[in-house]
């Protein structure tokens, strides 16, 4: 089998090098035949739908070409992805449309606390290479659900997963295609809805004939798009402004000026004394709230099944762990330039804003304002009267922009730099194609591991085990579509939850999965009902909190000990229990973000975007002792676990492959 | 019955994972404990505790993985255990 579907795919799989080649090319040109049509005049909202339309039709192009009927090509693309290619496709499931057009925002507001979701999303990758990825690898899983069935002997372990599966992904798949309208409506100002059911035609066409296979080769394109599209502007603006075009090592320059800039606003009444600095540390964070949420989005990384699937991709074990180490090097690339991105918007906000009349702000502050995007003195910035007026209106204000009058919501950063840089269209509408391709490309790997799991593990091992290799296709390819439309119509509704929630789905994932994998191969001692029982407590506990702190807090704080979390930097609780309790509506459940006590009660101070680090400890601990107060698995259950942690040999699950 | 016991294969594997754990446990979390006196010391102008959370950790995550892959690779085939080419 092995030599046929070697010859299958091999004229591909040995070319990869020049197919990209050409394809990076290709790119480059159309860049450069963007960049002409601009200089001749073409409207810029054309361009931008060249844009979009171009990279859309490529990837549904490499969707289509790649399309199959056989199983283990649909679900684990045929075990031939080389390592560095899977790292590149890796990077692009990863970096989600937020993470490419709002994580340089939330470090712009943040400051350091920020970085905790860089060394967050990046330090996770070493527990997926350590603990984890190889030996699914080696057990050759098409799902993480598979894995748990066989180490845990039977449904149950996979029915658990499953739930935790689709609990972390679905919300996930939700924003991202939230992301995708957002990116479509600001760019090519389409209605929102319309771009909603668009963006799911782009995600459709890439996964639906393909599966793995097909996500796999589009990711790879998609992560070309996004990287090049995150580091030109940004490269530019540092060779401009620095005159070095590493922004990665201009920044400290411009941290430097901020430090200044903060000290002198402080110091003639333009910013409040208790104003947050950027480079110090723990303002909008406790230190145990920091460290905490690097904890769970780490543990999140490495338990989460669109990413853990990647790996099932590669030719071999050895593959499997040199693919990590160059997903994380392609993921890296983003990451470590995402704070440059922040730190060039903030001086440039410092210095051509703050101190400056209100009358005469830059043209940029009104093109976002007019979206509401940027706000002065408590009013969206969209002409020179409105903010005059409502700057006048506000006590304390002189005409002159204070720091504390200034607002920006955190899409701005990225998408204003090349307005800012004074770079032509053409690169705004590439940033524009580089969200767009980080949204769809981990749209994508969500949908696939969401519909995976309901076809292999629900349908095919647990209702119809006989059911012939092609009805199940046709079955996961049905599901797909349906799942995919559940989403879009959840995200055109605009849940307002929806980015907490991509938070959450770390801790969920954390909670619910980790000790069950990592246990399942470090552990012989590890039992079926230790396992179960450990998924549904660590799972069970974590969104206990998740659900109490955020909907049900006024039970939370009469029936589960909660208290209020504390103000960072002052200690202070942030709401006063006792008026808050007494208050009409405090017992209400399913209360809006708005209510006085959500998302601000909780247990030890610890903010819900971090707990699974309740769950987490929880899972563990009720996992190993209920184990070893039951029935050690038996002598095949533990020669089965010495075989997954020997790369020697194929794959344990045997499949039929016809 | 009981878990069977390791062999030298396994006892390797775990020794490299207990190293490459406190190296991730230290680059993680210890350094960043020290943020503020890491603070005062700037080079090129990053305040040296903000630059470890922004690019030191993550320089040294990624060489660590490059590194755990060969070092794996090494035990697996000098138990006999290497895949076959």
């Amino acid at each position: 089998m092995a030599t046929q579907a070697q010859s299958g795919g091999g004229d591909f799989t040995s070319n990869l090098g020049r197919i990209y080649g050409i394809y990076t090319g290709g790119f480059a040109a159309f860049v450069i035949l963007i960049a002409i049509l601009e200089r001749v005049g073409v409207p810029n909202q054309i361009l931008g739908y060249m844009f979009v339309g171009f990279t859309i039709l490529v990837y549904a192009f490499i969707g289509i070409v790649s399309r199959t009927v056989q199983v283990s090509e649909y679900y684990v693309a045929g075990r031939k992805v080389p390592a560095f290619y899977n790292g590149m496709a890796t990077g692009a499931d990863w970096m989600s449309g937020a993470s490419f057009v709002g994580m340089a925002g939330s470090l712009f507001l943040l400051g350091y606390d920020g970085l905790a979701f860089v060394l967050g999303w990046t330090g996770g990758y070493v527990l997926v290479a350590v603990l984890v990825a190889p030996f699914l690898r080696k057990f050759g899983a098409y799902t993480v659900p598979d894995f748990l069935a066989a180490r845990y002997g039977g449904n149950a372990a996979r029915m658990l997963g499953v739930m935790v599966l689709l609990a972390c992904s679905f919300t996930y798949v939700v924003a991202q295609i939230f992301a995708t309208g957002l990116i479509a409506q600001r760019f090519l100002g389409m209605d929102f809805v319309v771009a909603v059911y668009v963006g799911l035609l782009g995600i459709l066409v890439c996964s639906m004939l393909g599966g793995m296979r097909a996500v796999t080769w589009t990711q790879v394109a998609q992560y070309i798009v996004l990287i090049v599209a995150y580091l030109i502007p940004v490269v530019i603006l540092s060779a401009q402004k620095f005159g070095l075009p590493i922004p990665q090592l201009t920044y400290g320059a411009a941290l430097e000026q901020i430090a200044q800039l903060e000290q002198s606003f402080i110091q003639n009444g333009l910013a409040p004394a208790t104003q947050k600095l950027h480079a110090a540390p723990f303002t909008s964070y406790s230190p145990a709230n920091y460290f905490a949420l690097i904890l769970c989005l780490m543990v999140g990384t490495a338990s989460l099944p669109h990413v853990l699937m990647r790996y099932f991709t590669t030719p071999s074990v050895r593959d499997a762990r040199m693919s990590v180490a160059w997903s994380l090097l392609f993921i890296f690339l983003l990451y470590f330039t995402a704070p440059a991105y922040a730190a060039f918007s903030k001086l440039e906000v410092y210095s051509t804003l703050i101190g400056k009349p209100v009358a005469e702000m830059p043209a940029w502050v009104f093109t976002y304002g007019k979206l509401g995007l940027v706000t002065i003195c408590g009013k969206a910035a969209d002409s020179v009267a409105t903010i005059t007026a409502a700057c006048q209106a506000m006590a304390g204000n002189t005409g002159v922009l204070r720091l504390q009058d200034f607002g920006i919501n955190t899409d701005v950063v990225v998408l204003s730099t090349p307005e800012i840089a004074g770079l032509p269209y053409v690169i705004a509408g590439l940033v524009a194609a580089g969200g767009l391709a980080a949204a769809l490309s981990t749209a994508d790997g969500l949908l696939l591991a969401i519909a995976n799991a309901l076809s292999h593990d629900i349908y095919y091992k647990m209702i119809d085990p006989k059911a012939p290799a092609a009805r199940r296709l046709i079955i996961s390819r049905v599901l797909l579509v349906v799942v995919a439309i559940a989403a879009a119509w959840t995200a055109s509704k605009r849940p307002a939850d929806i980015l907490a929630m991509v938070s959450w789905a770390f801790s969920l994932a954390a909670a619910g999965l980790f000790p069950a994998l990592v246990l399942g191969i470090w552990d012989k001692r590890t039992n079926k009902q230790g396992a179960v029982a450990g998924i549904i407590a660590g799972f069970g506990v974590c969104l206990f909190y998740l659900v109490v702190t955020r909907y049900f807090p006024g039970f939370g704080v009469s029936y589960a000990g909660m208290t209020s979390l504390l103000n960072p930097i002052t200690d202070a609780p942030l709401v006063n229990l006792q008026t808050a309790m007494a208050a009409p509506g405090a017992m209400d459940g399913w209360v809006g973000g708005t209510h006085p006590l959500a998302s601000k009660v909780g247990w030890f101070n610890m903010n819900n975007i971090s707990s699974a680090i309740f769950g987490l400890p929880v899972g563990f601990i009720v996992m190993m002792v209920v184990s070893r107060m039951t029935t050690a698995p038996s002598k095949e259950l533990q020669d089965f676990v010495d075989s997954c942690r020997r790369p020697r040999g194929g794959t344990i699950m045997e499949e039929k492959t016809a | 019955m009981n878990p069977t016991p390791d062999d030298e294969h396994w006892q390797k594997t775990k020794r490299l994972m207990i190293i490459m754990m406190s190296l991730w446990f230290f680059f993680g979390y210890v350094i960043h404990a020290f943020v503020t006196p890491l603070n005062g010391i700037k080079i090129f102008g990053f305040p040296l505790g903000f630059y470890m959370a922004a690019q030191g950790s993550l320089i040294v995550f990624v060489a660590m993985l490059f590194w755990f892959a060969k070092a794996q690779d090494k035990i697996d085939n000098e138990a006999g255990f290497g895949e076959e080419e």
